[in-house]
């Protein structure tokens, strides 16, 4: 019985993309189609189990949820517009033999799916709905989440995040949001929107923002295959394939972000034998497709790149700091940021020596979004005291140590302060 | 999770003869659906043993012994390498393989890949906990 369930579970998760993007696309109307698609599956819950998973569960699931939908419009005769064609369509469907209603709907399930998928993806990242909104409704309506799981990964009660899914799809309706994949101007903007989605899904899996766990390997793994669908149905779209050689190339990291203790290693210091091979092979694939499609410089493309950078090096000596500091500089004139430069002064300064990485934090030290930044005094400080301005230096240390939100990178920073006390030497 | 789906070996893979045109193209079909639906990480095909060499370990000696080998069945011809979320979904793709390809498989071996906890000792997980904070962002530890 349990065996069945997470059977039908399996099959839910493969097949409810296609599933709710092919009803999308008959009832024009994202809610609705999530609403019929989970009366299938209640209906395959209680039937399954008995009779054993049909050989194409997709088909059955579709037929399932239309013959549902005809009987909905049937008793609620709410027989007008699109409603009233989609009645039709469904009545004269009945009319045909059922083997040849079958047929109909296989294929329809395997023409034109991709095309429902990714029309399914711009809808649910639409920029009408919040963020919050469009990340539950995309791992909801694209990942096959529960709303139960979708709220254990971001630690938020279920309820809330019910709520939050029922709002985004009447947001949706309300805002009469088209169920098409945009074109023309609108497209980069609406593009922007999906991938900040899926980066969101993925940062909060890679580096929690909330919580105890300091890295959620599931919700990496939610945001990578999210990221592959993107890239395999948006092909000719640079970005999306630079998002996922940035995510393959950052999540060939995890088995080696944390020591034995479960403390975080700096990149740098990282066991690069830990490192898994074939997600970076991936990464550089899929960077090496952004840049052959022309999006070298796509914000997404260049931090890919600069990921690439530490993942070609196979020493962190080998690190090929000139390429860094130019992909940085690229990266700033794209997405121009104080915090872009902060990363530029330190690679600088590991071409050029803590001199010219200062003069670059200095440069930017005054921006207003760097005020309550603590990693400005904490590079700040570690230049000084590598140029053996102590004293400044522990100035330095000592604010950003008063900034840091973490007791453990505030004990580290006062440890700091503390060796500019007494004299330490320099370079540690 | 990750799994590796091994294709076992049959008579007509160890006999070296290539899949014809209708095979290919269902298997394509397979591969393009296990790609689209972001689960594909990696796939390759073998030859047959007739092209392999084994060397064995006995006793301190290495022996080295050319193909062919004995028992089609024990023979891998192929793997695709997929990301699931459960053992369940893994099962499911490998119930998809297209019935096209099944003269050539006598099976579908699916086997986990060591993961993340399967390393992590109780008291790292425990510290980790108490950690629950980032990286600092700076560039020597850009993520």
């Amino acid at each position: 019985m349990d065996e069945a369930i997470r059977r039908i579970e399996a099959v839910w998760r493969i097949e409810s993309p296609k599933l709710i993007g092919a009803l999308a696309r008959l009832v024009r109307d994202v809610g609705l189609a999530e609403e019929l698609a989970q009366e299938a599956l209640v209906t395959a819950l209680e039937k399954w189990p008995e009779t054993g998973v049909p050989d194409n569960p997709g088909a059955w699931l579709m037929t399932t949820a239309k013959n549902r939908a005809l009987d909905d419009l049937r008793r609620n005769q709410m027989l007008r517009g699109k409603h009233k064609q989609l009645g039709r369509e469904l009545e004269e469907e009945q009319e045909a033999s059922g083997a040849a209603l079958a047929a109909r709907l296989e294929r329809e399930l395997d023409d034109d799916v991709g095309d429902d998928v990714l029309r399914l993806i711009f809808t649910a990242c639409h920029p009408v709905l919040a963020r919050d909104a469009r990340v539950a409704l995309t791992l909801r309506l694209l990942g096959g989440l529960t709303t139960a799981e979708i709220a254990r990964a971001f630690l938020t009660p279920e309820p809330t995040i019910a709520q939050r899914i029922v709002r985004a799809k009447k947001t949706l309706a309300e805002a009469k949001v088209p169920f098409e994949v945009p074109r023309g101007a609108e497209r980069a903007e609406r593009l922007a929107s999906v991938l900040e989605v899926i980066y969101l899904v993925f940062n909060e899996g890679y580096a929690a923002t909330a919580g105890d766990d300091w890295m959620r390997p599931e919700l990496v793994e939610d945001a990578l295959r999210l990221g592959r669908v993107l890239a395999g149905l948006a092909t000719e779209e640079p970005e999306a394939h630079g998002l996922v050689a940035l995510m393959e190339i950052q999540a060939s990291r995890l088995h080696a972000r944390t020591s034995p203790s479960g403390e975080p290693i700096l990149l740098l210091d990282q066991d690069r034998s830990r490192w898994d091979q074939l997600l970076i092979r991936r990464g550089l694939a899929a960077l090496e497709k952004a840049e052959a499609l022309g999006g070298a410089r796509g914000p997404y493309a260049l931090q890919a790149a600069l990921a690439a950078c530490h993942a070609r090096a196979r020493a962190a000596a080998e690190t090929d700091w000139a390429r860094i500091v130019g992909l940085y500089g690229a990266l700033n004139e794209v997405t121009p940021s104080p915090i872009v430069e902060l990363n530029r002064a330190v690679a600088l300064s590991m071409l050029f020596g803590p001199e010219a990485g200062l003069k670059i934090v200095d440069a930017v030290a005054g921006e207003a979004a760097l005020a309550s930044y603590h990693l400005l005094p904490s590079i700040r400080g570690d230049f000084l005291f590598k140029l053996g301005r102590l004293e400044a230096a522990r100035a330095e240390f000592e604010r950003a140590a008063a900034m840091a939100g973490n007791a453990r990178e505030r004990a580290l920073l006062e440890k700091r302060a503390g060796e500019c006390l007494r004299g330490g030497s320099p370079g540690t | 999770m990750r799994y590796m789906m091994i294709v076992k070996g049959s008579k007509l893979s160890e006999s070296g003869v290539l899949p014809t045109e209708q095979e290919l193209a269902a298997m394509g079909k397979y591969n393009d659906e296990l790609q689209k639906a972001g689960v594909l990480l990696d796939m390759s095909g073998l030859k047959p043993t007739s092209k392999a060499v084994k060397v064995q370990f006995a006793n301190g000696k290495r022996t080295v012994i050319d193909g062919p080998f004995a028992e089609a069945k024990e023979v891998i011809a192929g793997y695709w390498v997929i990301q699931v979320k459960s053992r369940e979904e893994a099962i499911e793709w490998a119930k998809r393989i297209p019935a096209e390809a099944q003269r050539e498989f006598s099976e579908v071996e699916l086997r986990p890949f060591y993961e993340l906890e399967d390393f992590a000792p109780g008291a790292a997980v425990e510290a980790a906990k108490e950690l629950g904070k980032k990286l600092p962002a700076n560039a020597g530890g850009k993520r």
